[in-house]
């Protein structure tokens, strides 16, 4: 199976460390970005799978990060990760087209799989 | 405001209004009465003046009359012709029928004899020489004397007029009875105490007075100084008080007295005083009756709207409370996910290790599994009271489902059964079979429902009975879920919906349960109310509206984004 190339973009660099090294162990390609700037730069540069975006990030916010992607790349799945179960956020991320949402903290395997759903969900209708 | 300020309040209005109404309203009547007893007391005394004015002119036309009638008898005749009795008696006669009063006429000599003499006594032989009239007659021409008993032995006076004739002064004297002044006077005698007398310049009566005594007796007038016209006098006697006009005579100094009981007179005025203070009194209870009524109305309904917007304070307190409390509760919990994902994600990479078999195997190893397993066991739980923090902060929208409450409720008891069971503890339902259904959110109501629960099995402990009642309310449906327990202290009661608030021991209880029942059913539309007494137990009451129609929007202003 082709590895699997995910961008996971947070802010705080421990967060991206911890998933990133086990992310790795599970035969993924990973790459993070520190900010919504830095995460639309990197999906210009390289072809994603699946994005994983937080929500609640400094400078340009997360759902400003997803409406942004979806306009450039609408066939990219976004799974949205928030500290928040706030509704309204939620609501608006699942309609400005994110795959899907975990609530922090989550586990890697969680959202690992929750990552290999978007891949499957993306390949059934090319397929 | 307490009670004691809105008594005065209360007072402080009622004086207010008193005051601006009643002081106006005396301060018309004073004025009114005051001018009208002035005006009324100048009426009376003028009208005495006038009655006593007219009076004396009436007596002094009299008095002119008599001495013009006399002149002229005197200077028709000389005394030669007057000199004969037949003569003077024919003259008597016709001046008798003119004037009845004159009672008989004299011709006097210049000796002071009798010269002739007509009339009903017998006075021929009288000499007037010493008579101090005599010599007033014979210096100024004319004289009228006092009134006085004299030879006739009954009250009259004399007017005495002079002739001088060729070489002989001779005087026509007549004599005058002086009833006819009593009977001139009374018809001026006014009222049950009214007066009217003449006296001479010494104060002796010149008629009877009706209470101050006979003819020549002394009239009781205090002292007064005489003006040469009309005099009021006001003096008091035996508790009356007596007003007096006293006008002079013109030909004598005899003075006419008309007296007036100022009360008896004035009893008018003191009806209409009277009758004035009476529709005054009138006025003043009505006007006392309206202020206190209006002002009653008024801070009844002033303390119904403060307590109305007491409540409404607590309530605003109580939300506000409640939203920045889970501003806090929302924020801390997501500063906390991020490290607790670390933590766990790093304890997860060395379980990675671990099971890709990098290490090999070792006790060591097991160890640090083991370990790996602590860690991630406790981050769960430290996640679980974040969620929950969270949750009290804002959960998923409400469901709208027709929710059958007594069925909820008989379910959730199910779920507690055992436990129920385990500390001997009887739960009894009494629910209204004909409670309607309500349109909510089932699962959140449940948590609410199983919230209660918990918490009057732990308030119980062992050995004791929950009660759950239902019964329908105004546009809502209501639960009673009352315990056995040992009851909340009352300075705690007012606390127990705050968030954080919990009398467990550390660790037991996060003390969110209560505020996240009480913040789902604000966001549910319901409420809910405790009521606790120290030994008896406590009963929480939870109201939920028929149909809850929520407002978009709304419900997310306190949550944090």
């Amino acid at each position: 199976m082709k590895k699997i190339r995910l961008l996971l973009v947070d802010d705080e660099t421990d967060f991206l460390h911890a998933y990133t090294r086990r992310f790795i162990r599970r035969n993924a390609e990973i790459e993070s970005a520190q900010s919504g700037e830095e995460a639309l730069e990197k999906i210009e540069g390289g072809r994603f799978d699946v994005v994983i975006l937080d929500v609640m990030m400094p400078g340009m916010s997360g759902l400003e990060t997803l409406r942004r992607i979806k306009a450039l790349h609408p066939e990219l799945p976004v799974i949205i990760l928030t500290g928040h179960a706030n509704s309204k956020a939620l609501i608006e991320g699942m309609e400005s087209g994110a795959f899907d949402y975990l609530l922090k903290p989550v586990g890697t395997d969680e959202l690992y799989f929750k990552v290999l759903d978007a891949v499957r969900a993306r390949r059934l209708p090319s397929d | 405001m307490t009670d004691t300020s809105y008594t005065r309040l209360r007072l402080s209005l009622m004086l207010l209004t008193l005051g601006l109404s009643l002081v106006p309203l005396f301060a018309l009547g004073f004025v009114i009465d005051s001018e009208f007893r002035e005006s009324y007391g100048d009426k009376l005394t003028s009208n005495l003046k006038l009655v006593a004015h007219n009076k004396a002119d009436a007596l002094d036309v009299f008095l002119t009359e008599r001495v013009v009638q006399l002149e002229m008898v005197a200077g028709m005749n000389t005394l030669d012709s007057l000199s004969n009795q037949q003569a003077l008696e024919l003259v008597f006669d016709t001046v008798h029928e003119a004037s009845p009063s004159i009672i008989d006429l004299g011709v006097i000599g210049q000796n002071g004899r009798h010269v002739a003499y007509s009339g009903p006594f017998d006075l021929r032989d009288v000499n007037y020489k010493d008579e101090p009239w005599f010599h007033q007659a014979m210096l100024k021409g004319l004289y009228i004397s006092d009134v006085f008993m004299g030879f006739r032995n009954f009250p009259h006076f004399i007017i005495a007029v002079k002739r001088r004739e060729g070489g002989r002064t001779w005087i026509l004297r007549a004599t005058i009875d002086s009833d006819i002044f009593t009977g001139l006077v009374r018809n001026v005698q006014s009222g049950a105490s009214g007066d009217a007398y003449l006296v001479n310049r010494e104060g002796v009566l010149q008629t009877p007075s009706r209470f101050g005594g006979k003819v020549l007796g002394q009239a009781s007038l205090p002292a007064y100084r005489p003006s040469g016209d009309v005099d009021v006098v006001r003096w008091t006697e035996d508790g009356t008080e007596l007003v007096a006009g006293i006008a002079p005579l013109a030909h004598t100094d005899w003075r006419l007295v008309v007296i007036e009981n100022q009360q008896e007179e004035l009893s008018p005025l003191l009806r209409a005083q009277s009758l004035i203070f009476g529709l005054f009194l009138i006025c003043a209870l009505m006007i006392a009756a309206g202020a206190y009524l209006s002002v009653g109305s008024v801070v009844k309904r002033l303390q119904k709207a403060d307590k109305a917007r007491a409540a409404m304070d607590a309530a605003v307190v109580q939300s506000n409370k409640m939203a920045s409390l889970g501003k806090l509760a929302a924020g801390v919990a997501h500063e906390i996910n991020n490290p607790l994902s670390i933590i766990r994600e790093s304890a997860g990479w060395i379980r990675d290790i671990i099971n890709d078999g990098e290490l090999g195997e070792s006790t060591a190893v097991d160890d640090l599994q083991e370990a790996t397993s602590d860690i991630e066991r406790h981050v769960e739980r430290a996640r679980t009271v974040t969620h929950r923090m969270l949750g009290f902060a804002r959960r998923m929208e409400p469901l709208q489902e027709d929710v059958d409450l007594n069925m909820l409720a008989r379910q959730t008891v199910s779920f507690l059964e055992n436990e129920i069971r385990h500390r001997n503890i009887e739960v009894e339902c009494r629910f209204d079979q004909d409670l309607p259904l309500i349109t909510t959110d089932a699962n959140q109501i449940q948590q609410v429902i199983l919230n209660l629960l918990e918490n009057a099995i732990d308030a119980i402990g062992h050995d004791g009975c929950i009660e759950v009642e239902t019964r329908p309310g105004d546009g809502a449906v209501v639960m009673d879920i009352a315990d056995s327990g040992e009851g909340i202290s009352p300075e705690n009661v007012s606390k127990v919906f705050d968030p954080f608030f919990t009398t467990k021991p550390t660790g037991e209880g996060t003390g969110l349960g209560l505020s996240i029942v009480y913040s789902t059913l604000k966001k549910l539309g319901g409420g809910i109310d405790v009521r606790s007494e120290r030994g008896v137990g406590t009963t929480f009451t939870i109201t939920l509206p028929l149909v809850h129609v929520s407002i978009p929007g709304r419900q997310e202003e306190s949550w944090t984004e």
